[in-house]
């Protein structure tokens, strides 16, 4: 199991664009994937999942994956997170 | 039947209704859990290939942008948490599938509707699309998609969206009906576009037709004939190929040059209102631009728009049309058009108000802003500056002693402009026009803004229904005005044009021709009809019929005389 917090600096969050972004990077991955945001749990897969979080820029969220490719997930889409969600 | 005609042509042809149709949704207690699960994953897996199919079509024919909403569609329709809710419902509740579908959808709908925020309300839309889409899927009922209609049928439908209209297959829609709408509404816009004939304002047609009925319309005349019989056909069929015959004509003026049939130039220019609209100024072959009305720029956004913002809005403009004239008129807001961000006042009489010019010279910095912008852009084309709701000298004065000031800040800023653009005014206040002699020593050409000089001339709120009666463009008061501007004008040596729906105006164009006026804009799709008018029609013989028209009593008058002296 890998797990990882960070805090977002991208002006709209986990929202919109960059949410979408999120899921499609963490659908690349067989690993289950979770985000937690205030200690409740979203599948990090599911837009309608990271979406009904609401997370927004200045808000820690953790990341947790377990399988496979846990580890290159977890950098993957902190590695998003970091960039601002430029690719 | 009779209603509004919004967009002039004729189609014959079998009738479409468009209705969204009705989801029903039963709660039933079943068994066979695998079963309802099968039929899920099959509805997921149709609905997944028509919204890719959507996304691939949309891609092709419209724009990546308006592609990303099927895109959309399809990460819902494949997300684990919305498809393993509605899997867990079936197995826990033992319910059917689309009780499940739409309890599911209805969760989330709600959470994000509940949310202040408008990208979730969009996606709570999205969802509603896609929960609907599931459905109709498991009810196998058939919904009509505009896209993939295979034969050419003439919609029907309450009204249509600007979505409805984006995805539908404009090549086999040949005419609109719709219950609701008027000449200005999104659908009469669209068929306007596509030059299909469209019907309005028809009361419970969806009701009255429907599919497989054969129909007529006849959108110049604002007629339906639903069930023609074999005689009717043939005299609409004859009517159909008059029409396009004529039309053909019209397409014949792309290229041509506006002079009349005795050898008069003139210009025929258009109407714009965002940058966007070039296209069809230029595949209708406009000679330029009349009027550009810069407060769509304030008006589409949420703060005031930067100096550069507007620069590079004006620049394209003038770029694309190559050194044709472009008229752009300052920030014309009040009256009707409100900018929130202003925090304009509201005032008892709006059309006599805080409005335009007299904005502009109060707030000297945002007016400021706009005339380094165009002034920048000036030096890309050929623009022209308009200002709109001149009333009094003075105002021209104080405006151009602010455009000398935004000059010399570009000077000592060594930024380029054009050093002898040129400055008119519109012609829309009845003060103006009377004494257009002196008003006109002051400018570089004079434009006749009919739409208000009609309203304030003839003292009627044009967008009040009750007296609509009372504002005509054939009033002989306002054609004197008229008139009388565009002598003025000439005898100072200035150019006159015309930017209100008069110009466009099939019975006013040779009447406008007549009187002298140099330069007539419209919106673009009037372009080539007003060239073939112009072409047909002689100055010569115009003139000595404007005093008679001048002196007939009424606007009825006015118009009956030219109905039977002037066209035809």
């Amino acid at each position: 199991m890998f797990k990882e917090e960070i805090i977002l600096t991208n002006e709209t969050g986990l929202h919109a664009r960059p949410a979408s972004l999120f899921v499609k990077k963490a659908s690349k991955f067989s690993s289950e994937i979770i985000v937690t945001k205030n200690g409740k749990e979203y599948n990090a897969k599911s837009i309608m999942g990271i979406l009904s979080m609401g997370a927004a820029k200045g808000d820690t969220i953790s990341i947790e994956a377990e399988g496979n490719d846990e580890e290159e997930a977890i950098k993957a889409l902190i590695n998003l997170v970091k960039n601002n969600f430029k690719e | 039947m009779k209603a509004i005609g919004t967009s002039s042509g004729i189609a014959i042809g079998k009738v479409l209704v468009y209705k969204e149709p009705e989801l029903i949704i039963e709660l039933k207690q079943i068994d066979d859990i695998d079963f309802e699960i099968k039929r899920l994953d099959k509805a997921i897996k149709k609905g997944i290939e028509e919204v890719q199919d959507l996304y691939d079509e949309t891609l092709e024919n419209v724009g990546e942008e308006e592609a990303q909403i099927f895109n959309a569609h399809k990460m819902m329709l494949e997300d684990p948490e919305f498809i393993d809710g509605i899997k867990s419902k079936i197995k826990e509740k033992k319910v059917n599938v689309e009780w499940a579908v739409k309890e599911v959808s209805n969760q989330f709908i709600e959470l994000f509707e509940n949310i202040e925020d408008e990208y979730l309300r969009a996606r709570a839309l999205d969802l509603k699309d896609v929960s609907k889409r599931l459905l109709r899927e498991l009810l196998g009922i058939k919904s009509t998609d505009l896209r993939t209609l295979k034969e050419k049928c003439i919609l029907v439908a309450e009204d249509l969206t600007p979505s409805d209209t984006a995805q539908m297959n404009k090549d086999m829609v040949i005419g609109f009906v719709t219950e609701l709408g008027g000449k200005t509404s999104h659908t009469s816009i669209m068929a306007r576009t596509l030059e299909i004939p469209a019907v309005a304002g028809v009361k419970d047609i969806t009701q009255i037709t429907s599919n497989e009925d054969m129909m007529i319309i006849d959108g110049s005349e604002g007629l339906i004939l639903l069930n023609p019989s074999e005689h009717e056909i043939k005299v609409y069929e004859n009517k159909k190929s008059e029409y396009e015959r004529f039309n053909k004509k019209i397409q014949q003026m792309k290229g041509e040059k506006s002079i009349s049939k005795d050898g008069v130039k003139i210009e025929i220019v258009a109407n714009i209102g965002t940058p966007k609209d070039v296209d069809s100024v230029i595949q209708k072959d406009g000679e330029g631009v009349g009027l550009y009305r810069t407060e769509f720029l304030y008006m589409d956004s949420d703060n005031m728009p930067t100096e550069d913002e507007q620069f590079e809005a004006y620049k394209i403009v003038a770029e694309r049309l190559k050194g044709k004239p472009v008229i752009i008129r300052t920030l014309d807001v009040g009256g009707d058009k409100d900018i929130p961000y202003l925090n304009l006042p509201e005032e008892m009489n709006p059309f006599l108000g805080y409005r335009a010019i007299r904005l502009c010279l109060d707030r000297t910095d945002i007016f400021k802003i706009q005339l380094r912008a165009l002034l920048r852009a000036s030096a890309f084309g050929n623009i022209k500056i308009m200002f709109p709701m001149i009333s009094n000298i003075k105002e021209i004065r104080d405006a151009k002693r602010i455009l000398e000031e935004a000059k010399n800040e570009l000077r000592n800023e060594n930024i380029s402009f054009n050093e002898d653009i040129e400055i008119g005014i519109m012609v829309e206040i009845p003060a103006v026009a009377i004494h257009s002699d002196i008003f006109a020593k002051e400018v570089d050409f004079f434009s006749i803004g009919t739409n208000d000089l009609i309203q304030y001339t003839v003292a009627v709120d044009r967008g009040n229904q009750d007296i609509s009666y009372l504002y005509s463009q054939y009033h002989p008061a306002v054609l004197k005005l008229i008139k009388m501007t565009i002598e003025n004008g000439h005898k100072q040596g200035i150019w006159v044009g015309m930017c209100g729906e008069a110009a466009g105006d099939e019975k006013l164009i040779p009447l406008l021709l007549g009187m002298g006026l140099d330069e007539f804009s419209m919106s673009p799709s009037s372009v080539l009809k007003a060239r073939w008018i112009i072409k047909n029609t002689s100055k010569k013989e115009i003139e000595p019929m404007l005093d008679k028209i001048l002196s007939l009593p009424t606007a009825e008058d006015v118009e009956k005389f030219i109905d039977e002296n002037i066209i035809g």
